[in-house]
């Protein structure tokens, strides 16, 4: 089945020109809602597709917007978090480089719904390029009359302004970002309040990432129905999964919802290399538990993936073969989020640091006994007690390598050298 | 010269009125400074405080706090080496070697003749064409040390 909502145009040329995507029916679901459909139908619609936000949380997007208080005389915001930083996650950039009317027309949607009159894009500072398109992407959608003033003739005004991160990946968090767009450091704010009631100065704020908008349009056009009949129940729509790591043929596939992992990595990515064995799988980019080779059934949704032990995040799925060391991947994941724990909490800026410095010593050849019980024993403490889940983030994926990869990481202590590396391929 | 010019005073005042509350345009004048001067300076964080309304440490924790934001200058060219899981698991290590061996400097320094920084970066969002790097504005994907020589020798 080649159920394609996002990427399905991507194969036309010159897509991100407007006129282009104004011949493909781009812009058309913006015009019928301006003329049709008032602000509250469109978020009843939007709860009724049963969509979920796509940046990692995976919380109902429409039942988000439903909490943004009517008429408290303060302006409303509508933040698009392309900030995508989550180690193995691409899938944002595949639309801001791509397909950047369809995130606009997607955004220009969600403030008529939401009554937002200013919108910020915020995007990662290494997004240089991808920031440019889209700055040029608006301009020609101001051109045409679906942003600015009185748009489309409709007495609704909005404008969208591109506004660069400068490296943290703290500041996808949503508070963070706020912060980090009010021109702070991105230090996440304790909630309540949530930013749906007090958010971006203190008003009223929607945060919603790329992906998530950019599927508006489609809902629009075609029905809550037609979106709720793709997937799995309680799980509606496409996804974009970005793929990486020792499959033959990386990169972004959009695939409904429940789609077996099997499917996505034999089908689609034509399995492991050659000569090569899959050992683990990371399903939803690097924060989330490990699944292990026998777990290749699962099915690709929120909650098949939460009832496998792990999540489907951002759907950043890391793809390892028997050629790798756990241990050394561990390693490598503890030392980027010691890097970027913003220092706010205690658990998370000591816990963070500890974990990369055991994790560093087993690999290095200088384990001790009792190192595999100390990572646990951080790891619970470290989740669930900060003001953000980078803490939460950094002990879950370490803690599901140490428990599923047990008798590695212990061959690592005890022989004080890594077991993997000498392995020699297997022939498949 | 490390003070802002008139265009790049202009440029943060014009930033500023795009937002409902100035200090928002903090981070996108510091860029502006940095793209200037290769970095963020001293002078250029005090100026920019007065611009904002914002006392000169205000501005210093902000720029400390982001890894784009540089408080040293730094070479023509600044090359950010990704080595997070999936270009490690398609061995950046072996790419940053390359470029050591190549450049004669090590992560987070700069050649003598101020053409080249090299940074070790976290992961830059292209995990699907690893491993890579970033040179200034542009990125240079499914690298492997022939492809770096190519590059680099086409640098002036």
């Amino acid at each position: 089945m080649d159920t394609k909502i996002l990427t399905r145009n991507l194969h036309v040329p010159d897509l991100q020109e407007i006129g282009v995507y104004e011949s493909l029916g781009g812009y058309r679901a913006l015009a019928r809602a301006l003329k049709e459909l008032s602000p509250d139908e469109i978020i009843e619609t939007v709860k009724k597709s049963g969509l979920r936000g796509r940046g990692g949380a995976g919380f109902p997007t429409g039942l988000k917007w439903g909490f943004v208080p009517k008429n408290s005389g303060r302006p409303v915001y509508l933040c698009v978090n392309s900030d995508e930083s989550e180690p193995g996650t691409f899938k944002d950039r595949l639309i801001l480089e791509q397909d950047p009317h369809q995130l606009i027309e997607g955004t220009i949607l969600s403030a008529y719904a939401l009554g937002c009159r200013l919108a910020f894009l915020y995007i990662r500072g290494e997004y240089v390029r991808p920031a440019e398109i889209v700055e040029r992407a608006i301009a020609q959608a101001r051109d045409r009359g679906y942003l600015g003033k009185n748009i489309l003739g409709s007495g609704f005004d909005l404008d969208i302004v591109v506004h660069r991160g400068a490296g943290a990946y703290i500041c996808g968090e949503e508070t963070a970002l706020l912060e980090s767009l009010e021109g702070r450091r991105g230090h996440p704010r304790l909630k309540p309040p949530f930013p749906a009631s007090v958010g971006l100065y203190g008003s009223p704020t929607v945060i919603n990432n790329v992906e998530t908008l950019a599927n508006i349009p489609h809902i629009v056009n075609n029905g809550a129905d037609w979106y709720a009949s793709i997937g799995v129940p309680g799980n509606a729509g496409t996804r974009l999964f970005g793929v990486s790591g020792h499959v033959v043929r990386r990169g972004v596939y959009e695939l409904p919802m429940g789609t077996p992992l099997r499917e996505l990595l034999v089908d689609h990515c034509g399995g492991v290399r050659p000569g090569r064995r899959l050992k683990a799988i990371v399903p939803g980019g690097s924060s989330t538990p490990v699944l292990t080779a026998d777990q290749v059934d699962v099915r690709l949704d929120f909650d098949s993936i939460a009832r496998a032990g792990s999540m489907l995040g951002s759907a950043g799925v890391i793809v390892m073969d028997d050629s790798t060391c756990m241990v050394k991947a561990a390693l490598r994941i503890s030392r980027f989020y010691a890097e970027e724990s913003c220092g706010q909490c205690t658990q998370c800026r000591e816990g963070t640091e500890w974990l990369h410095r055991i994790l560093h010593r087993i690999e290095g050849g200088r384990g001790r006994q009792g190192d595999l019980e100390l990572l646990l024993d951080l790891c619970a403490n470290m989740k669930g007690r900060t003001i953000c889940p980078l803490s939460d983030a950094a002990a879950m994926p370490i803690e599901s390598y140490v428990q599923k990869f047990h008798a590695e990481f212990d061959a690592h202590i005890r022989e004080q050298r890594c077991v993997i590396r000498d392995a020699p391929p297997v022939a498949t | 010269m490390r003070e802002l010019s008139p265009s790049a005073r202009l440029r943060i005042e014009e930033l500023s009125a795009r937002y409902p509350h100035k200090r928002s345009a903090l981070i996108p004048s510091l860029q502006i400074a940095q793209r200037e001067a290769g970095y963020v300076s001293e002078e250029a964080m005090v100026e920019i405080a007065r611009l904002m309304d914002l006392s000169p440490n205000e501005v210093r924790e902000v720029v400390s706090f982001y890894s784009l934001l540089h408080q040293q200058p730094s070479g023509r060219y600044v090359i950010r080496v990704c080595t997070n899981i999936s270009c490690q698991l398609c061995d950046a290590e072996g790419i940053l070697h390359h470029l050591r061996c190549r450049l004669g400097i090590a992560p987070g320094e700069t050649t003598p003749d101020m053409k080249y920084t090299l940074l070790e970066v976290e992961c830059l969002g292209s995990c699907g064409t690893s491993p890579v790097m970033q040179i200034n504005n542009d990125y240079h994907d499914n690298l492997t040390p022939e492809k770096i020589d190519h590059i680099l020798d086409g640098l002036q």
